[in-house]
């Protein structure tokens, strides 16, 4: 780990990577490698270990055992060069509810030690995209809970990140709002950037990742492009495909 | 560390105090409204106001021959600090003093007169003097009234029999008599005031434990750890702007103070030490704060918790000291908010020059405490309270 050819090629590599929490096994011995550029689906249903393997990733935990490295770099040794580079987009929405969308954009920005003009301009394109112009300047604690969850967004991309962890990024969204997600995780791989997303919906991943990973029960129990596993498993869809690998559906 | 972080951050609780309604009323509205209202209780209205004690007599001396009473009741009167009220008989007095209207009841005898005159017919023969009592009530609900008018009357009445010349034999060395007319200029919000500035820097634990539980429960604080700020610079941008608060909390008690009277001994330096002592103390609560954080589960609870840590040492420490049982004094000082008041009362209610051994000891305790709280509260929170 954290050779110059893994620098050069590979965003991310796991290998053997585990955490429990006392008699529960969260990520159980995890192998996987994600390309520069690529739109990687973490897919599972609750529980399974996805956002605990982001957690590791950018990190938040240490692991039991095993290793993994971000653009190179180890995520035990040399975590704050790791987080330098990441942009985490976390499952609950977590924005400060006293600042306006701007300052908790801007906020992140600052943490991410921006130059001052890239920030604003960066801020100024987000907030456009994502439709949150007109509300920019009203303090989030008044923004609706689809509003709340593009600031989350944009709090998590506003530094350009190399890599993007999005956990569960359209959970709770109306469809228009998790459209509009969708078109903007599309140009980011336009742009080149590395995507981590999980997800629990079938169709979110189908649309957007390039390679899939289904996890349950912290197992790596399927990995490859949406049309490989749809063709394997002789299966008209992401969901037929778990059913088949675990004889249960994925929002059980 | 990075400037751009500590400073951004920094921005963040700022704009939280200005923007959350319950924070800017703990954080500054509290201590102002308290400022205020202590100061128009206590007497600090106006600035160098008298304190003035409503006495009631009652004069039982012989009709005719009651010279030395009148004279006793001029001496009273010409005390500015005494407001006297005469009073036909002993039960209209007393009714007074229960309701609350008066603080004292002064009966002067019959044989007032007559006891003054044998005294002054046989000054060294205590045999021919005529005895008798001057009785004096007092209200029990006013701790200052039992305490203050005893000694005043004691003494004019001791100036009205004896004159100018002491009554016992002559000695080569006085005791001066206190200056009744400057103690008279000293009222109660004078007292306290020192003590007002670290009980309203006391609630920062409640804010920065509320803002911690709360950051942590949604999720505010693992965000910021997946950027890559450091604990220092997060630490950091907690000490900075909690100091930046505890000044202006000490500008606005210290302006509110100002405008209902209070007017502090000491110069420009007496009041930056004091700035300095209540910021560097500002840094202990940020302690307890992180402590009480820790212990909680909630913002809801760590309201609650915080109090363990405010109580003893608003009570013990604060301006609520003075009043305190000695064994409750002496447990003062183990509260860092004790050396606080105590440094603020030397500077501000003595005078005493920056450079005091006093003063400097109390800073240090102060500085030694917020340290090795703060520690303590960073190394507890970073380990326990994160999650």
């Amino acid at each position: 780990m954290g050779n110059e050819e893994n620098k050069k090629e590979a965003a991310i590599v796991i290998g053997n990577l585990t955490k429990r929490f006392e008699d529960v096994t969260a990520v159980d011995a995890l192998n996987l490698r994600i390309e520069r550029g690529e739109l990687f689906g973490l897919l599972g249903p609750n529980g399974a270990g996805k956002t605990t393997t982001i957690n590791l990733l950018c990190g938040l935990l240490e692991p039991t055992s095993g290793s993994a490295s971000v653009s190179g770099y180890d995520i035990r040794k040399e975590a704050h060069k790791v987080k330098e580079l990441i942009g985490v987009c976390p499952q609950a929405t977590a924005v400060f509810p006293y600042l306006t969308g701007r300052q908790n954009v801007e906020l992140f920005g600052d943490l991410h030690t921006m130059p001052k003009e890239k920030l604003r301009k960066n801020t100024d394109d987000l907030l456009e995209r994502m439709g949150l112009v007109a509300d920019a300047e009203r303090r989030v604690k008044k923004y609706s809970g689809g509003m709340r969850r593009r600031i989350n967004l944009i709090m998590a991309l506003v530094h350009d990140p190399e890599i993007a962890f999005l956990d569960e990024p359209t959970v709770a969204m109306d469809p228009q709002s998790r459209h509009a997600v969708w078109d903007f995780i599309s140009d980011l791989k336009k742009q080149n950037k590395t995507v981590i997303l999980t997800t629990h919906y079938m169709e979110e991943a189908e649309e957007l990742c390039d390679r899939v990973g289904i996890v349950d029960r912290g197992k790596l129990i399927a990995l490859g492009s949406p049309e490989q596993l749809k063709q394997q498993f002789s299966a008209k869809n992401l969901e037929e495909v778990f059913i088949q690998l675990t004889g249960r559906r994925i929002r059980e | 560390m990075s400037s751009q972080r500590v400073f951004a951050l920094v921005k963040k609780e700022l704009r939280k105090l200005i923007s959350e309604p319950a924070t800017l009323f703990m954080i500054i509205l509290f201590p102002v409204v308290l400022t205020l209202a202590f100061g128009v209780s206590f007497g600090a209205i106006g600035g160098n106001q008298v304190t003035t004690y409503q006495i009631g007599v009652v004069n039982m001396d012989s009709a005719g021959s009651d010279r030395w009473s009148q004279h006793f009741i001029g001496n009273l009167t010409n005390m500015e600090i005494l407001n006297l009220l005469i009073y036909p008989d002993n039960e209209t007095a007393q009714s007074d003093l229960i309701q609350g209207a008066i603080q004292a009841v002064m009966l002067i005898p019959e044989d007032f007169t007559e006891s003054c005159d044998s005294f002054w017919i046989a000054p060294t023969n205590p045999s021919l003097w005529i005895n008798t009592t001057v009785q004096l009530s007092l209200d029990s609900a006013s701790i200052f009234a039992t305490q203050a008018i005893p000694p005043i009357i004691q003494q004019i009445l001791g100036a009205t029999v004896f004159g100018e010349k002491p009554a016992s034999v002559p000695r080569p060395i006085q005791i001066g008599s206190p200056s009744l007319v400057l103690s008279s200029k000293t009222t109660m919000f004078d007292g306290m005031a020192p003590g007002i500035f670290p009980f309203a820097a006391i609630f920062l634990i409640m804010m920065v434990a509320q803002s911690f539980s709360e950051d942590r429960q949604n999720g505010l604080l693992r965000r910021i750890n997946t950027t890559p700020t450091t604990p220092t610079e997060f630490m950091t941008s907690q000490v900075i702007s909690n100091m930046i608060i505890a000044t202006v909390q000490l500008a606005l008690v210290f302006a509110m103070a100002y405008l209902v009277g209070y007017r502090p001994k000491g110069d420009e330096a007496s009041l930056g030490l004091a700035f300095l002592i209540v910021s560097v103390f500002s840094l202990c609560n940020v302690g307890f704060g992180l402590i009480t954080a820790t212990l909680a589960k909630s913002p809801e609870s760590a309201t609650g918790i915080s109090f363990i840590f405010i109580m003893p040492q608003m009570f013990l420490g604060t301006f609520v000291g003075f009043a305190l049982s000695p064994s409750a004094q002496v447990a003062g000082k183990f509260m860092p908010s004790y050396y606080v008041t105590d440094a603020l009362k030397s500077l501000f209610l003595r005078g005493a020059p920056i450079s005091s051994p006093m003063i400097l000891l109390d800073l240090t305790v102060v500085s030694a405490c917020s340290v090795a709280v703060l520690l303590a509260g960073i190394l507890l929170f970073g380990k326990y309270g994160k999650a």
